[in-house]
């Protein structure tokens, strides 16, 4: 983690924490995943789906429903690059720097993101906008360089097309 | 209904068959995985279905990938009487034109990317050939005369693009879970093992374990036996997992009840990487219709055999794909790998034996049963049989993922199949067995690909991933980019992964920015020996391979970033600089409309001048000039 993300990590602790629905934490953990600690990456994986990130009170909540020690949890929430303890922007950027992406210039595309919004990998835009991921391959290389923003991917990116892809996301 | 024997198979099939053979409407078969849906493909489905909702004699289907990903959106339309026609690049604003191309017989060649000679399948020689009747288009070729599809065989891929994904019926109707039905009426456990034995089939993931051998080992060890199907792909570059499990994920689970079969074993799981939203949604699908019909659950096919398949989805750890860190994973915990002095065969999952093989390799299995084992073994090389799904990216004219029998040559591959290097660029090297494997260079394209001689010139198969670069690829630059992913990617449970990674990655760091200093090659060569030797897990003893075998093939690169401090492929930014070359420079004014410094000027129709103060090293000038006028210096 860069110096920049771990300051904007402690800040974030200091913000109040967001409002936890339990009962509907329980509904997670108890109907669809039955309780059961092997599901533990999936709960994680729901819970981050609901709120964005990982709240911390939710992890506590669920390290006694599940009684794993909150240290395990933890283990699994920062082993994991899916998941994130910070709140993370209203649009995603994942940019794919697999091998083929790579080769056909993504590093320079991530280098004309990074500038553009002034943040670097795994960081939040100030305004809450986006954040930005690095991931290693979604398996489009016939498209590369390709970023995903949320849902939608965009192929055959260049440097220069940077600002006009970005422009529409809110 | 639940199926109980052979006969309710056989009239499924005799059904649908009718459906993917013999239309009685027009019927358009969108590709639409992953790789289609980004190309477009899903806006292209969108607009048809909504000119056509209610049919109006247009049926429109979805299907997987057929490989060919350069050219996607691909739509498929075949018609009563009339030739399966593949159109290619079929986005949103060619779709509706397409249809009624086809429906008015006109065939606009510059659409078509050829048409079909025979849709079966390897299995199906049973049928006739729904085509033999149909008189074909003159002047368009077959699919199989197209150098792309030329010299593929399609067993793992064999359904792939030719089916609906999401109808278990049209599966059955290709032949689908007929050889799982043979084995479990008919067949030993061990005469199944025997077969996939006899068929030398190895393991797809990237060790070529032999998987007979690994079944009959777990079937020996008692307790609860668990089957699990690693559909954790993350080798960067390597996405035919993907594809088989959006195109046709009840190839898998067939593979994976037939290895229950043969290893006695109730309980089943699916590692599937957490970046394939797509492959779980449709593996969810395909699980739902095999409970629906029978094929799983308990008293499969009326018999007292059960056998049920739990999902799990990672959360982005390469290292999972090694077995032990993938079943300490499935548990709901770190994904450290162990030391394999059990094996998991013996104690895996739950400390209880555990059969682990990858998608390709179970795809492959019902093929084995149901053509039998010295059809598979026919093919390939003495020690490695089958066929072999890679897949093609990076500087390539054709990417896609391409099946081939193993043995293949390297320069068949990548020349014939993939059409070679883009934009006349010369071909440097191809990279095979991602993060693991090495980079193979140009005297080696006679190599017939197989496990064992990609290993000899210090590469590995892997998971089938090739990625080929071209002069404008730094070989310094691919090895710190490796090291990097695996430094991020190492668990960091062992010293000699943990911290002789990240030294190898700190030396390269300095040569590419050159800092580099004489000696540091002969430094990586001995940390990248300590680090294979002495690695917990798989991760750690192939992470040097990338970097060693630059060394060894493209020492010369080395060189020129550590004595001259120049990189000669003009990727390493401060060791190097563009220079526009006034001879070749016709002052088109490309490179100075496209530079976002406003660093190139000059009149038109004269040679261009480059400011260095402001030149950023972006390469929009490189790659934009059509006349090579902007130089690597």
């Amino acid at each position: 983690m860069s110096q920049a993300a771990q300051i904007k990590s402690v800040q974030f602790e200091s913000v109040p924490s967001i409002e936890i629905d339990y009962m509907e934490l329980d509904n997670i953990i108890a109907n669809e995943f039955n309780n059961d600690k092997e599901n533990l990456i999936m709960i994680l994986q729901a819970i981050q789906r609901r709120y964005n990130f990982l709240p911390r009170p939710a992890l506590a909540y669920l390290s006694t429903k599940l009684d794993v020690p909150y240290s395990q949890i933890y283990g699994v929430a920062t082993f994991y690059s899916t998941f994130s303890l910070e709140p993370r922007g209203r649009n995603i950027i994942s940019i794919c720097l697999g091998t083929a992406c790579h080769v056909r210039g993504g590093e320079r595309v991530r280098e004309k993101i990074e500038g553009a919004l002034n943040l670097c990998d795994g960081e939040t835009t100030e305004d809450q906008r986006f954040t930005l991921e690095t991931v290693r391959c979604i398996g489009c290389c016939s498209l590369g360089p390709v970023i995903k923003i949320n849902e939608d991917t965009h192929g055959h990116i260049s440097s220069d097309q940077v600002e006009k892809i970005l422009d529409p996301y809110e | 209904m639940k199926i109980q024997s052979v006969k309710d198979l056989e009239q499924i099939r005799q059904d649908y068959s009718q459906r993917l053979y013999y239309p009685e409407a027009v019927k358009v078969n969108i590709g639409m995985a992953s790789c289609g849906i980004a190309a477009g493909a899903k806006a292209s489905f969108d607009k048809a279905i909504q000119e056509f909702p209610n049919g109006n004699g247009i049926d429109i289907s979805q299907t997987g990938c057929i490989g060919f990903c350069e050219v996607e959106p691909l739509v498929e339309i075949l018609g009563p009487g009339k030739p399966r026609v593949m159109y290619k690049n079929i986005t949103e604003d060619k779709i509706l034109e397409t249809i009624q191309d086809y429906n008015e017989n006109k065939f606009n060649k510059k659409w078509i990317l050829g048409q079909m000679r025979d849709p079966r399948s390897l299995l199906e020689d049973d049928i006739e050939n729904p085509l033999a009747g149909v008189t074909p288009l003159e002047e368009i070729p077959f699919l199989e005369e197209i150098p792309f599809y030329h010299k593929q065989v399609k067993i793992a891929l064999r359904n792939c693009g030719y089916i609906d994904p999401d109808s278990i019926e049209e599966f059955i109707a290709k032949d689908g879970y007929f050889a799982f039905l043979k084995a479990l009426h008919d067949m030993e456990p061990k005469e199944i093992i025997q077969q996939v034995k006899a068929s030398g089939l190895r393991g797809r993931g990237g060790g070529g374990f032999p998987a007979g051998i690994k079944w009959e080992t777990c079937a020996r060890h008692n307790g609860d036996r668990y089957i699990i199907c690693n559909a954790d792909e993350g080798d960067p570059g390597a996405y035919m997992d993907r594809s088989i499990l959006e195109g046709d994920p009840h190839s898998v689970l067939e593979g994976m009840l037939i290895a229950a079969l043969g290893i006695g074993s109730n309980q089943g799981f699916i590692y599937v990487r957490n970046e394939y939203p797509l492959a779980v949604k449709r593996l969810v699908s395909a699980i739902k219709a095999a409970v629906k019909y029978g094929l799983l659950g308990d008293n499969i096919a009326g018999s007292d055999f059960n056998f049920n398949i739990k999902i799990s989805t990672g959360a982005g750890a390469f290292v999972c794909g090694e077995s032990t860190a993938l079943m300490a994973s499935l548990e709901g915990q770190v994904g450290r790998p162990r030391a394999k002095y059990v094996h998991t065969v013996e104690k895996g999952f739950r400390q209880n034996p555990s059969n682990l093989n990858n998608v390709e390799t179970y795809a492959n299995v019902p093929a084995i049963l149901l053509k039998g084992a010295d059809n598979f073994a026919k093919m390939g090389t003495t020690h490695s049989k089958g066929t072999k799904v890679f897949s093609l990216v990076g500087k390539i004219k054709n990417t896609g993922l391409v099946e081939v029998p193993m043995g293949i040559s390297l320069k068949d591959i990548v020349f014939d199949i993939g059409g070679g290097v883009p934009r006349k660029k010369k071909f440097k090297a191809v990279q095979t067995g991602g993060p693991s494997g090495g980079c193979i260079p140009e005297q080696f394209l006679n190599l017939g690909v197989d496990f064992d001689e990609l290993t000899k010139v210090g590469s590995i198969m892997g998971s089938g991933g090739m990625i080929v670069m071209d002069q404008d690829t730094c070989m310094v630059d691919i090895a710190r980019y490796f090291l990097d992913f695996l430094k991020e990617e190492s668990c960091g449970q062992c010293n000699p992964c943990r911290e002789g990674i990240t030294a190898m990655l700190d030396i390269l760091t300095d040569i590419c920015t050159g800092n580099g200093k004489e000696g540091d090659i002969e430094l990586l060569e001995e940390l990248g020996m300590m680090i294979q030797k002495f690695s917990l897990c798989g991760l750690g003893t192939s992470a040097p391979n990338p970097v060693l075998t630059t060394i060894l093939y493209f020492r010369d690169e080395y060189e020129a970033h550590i004595k001259d401090k120049k990189c000669p492929s003009g990727v390493c930014k401060p060791l190097f600089h563009y220079e526009i070359d006034e001879e070749a420079c016709n002052g088109c004014t490309l490179c100075a409309k496209r530079c976002p410094e406003e660093a190139i000027t000059g009149e038109k129709k004269a040679p261009h001048e480059m400011e260095q103060e402001k030149c950023i090293k972006c390469g929009i000038c490189y790659d934009a000039c059509k006349f090579d006028a902007v130089l690597i210096k």
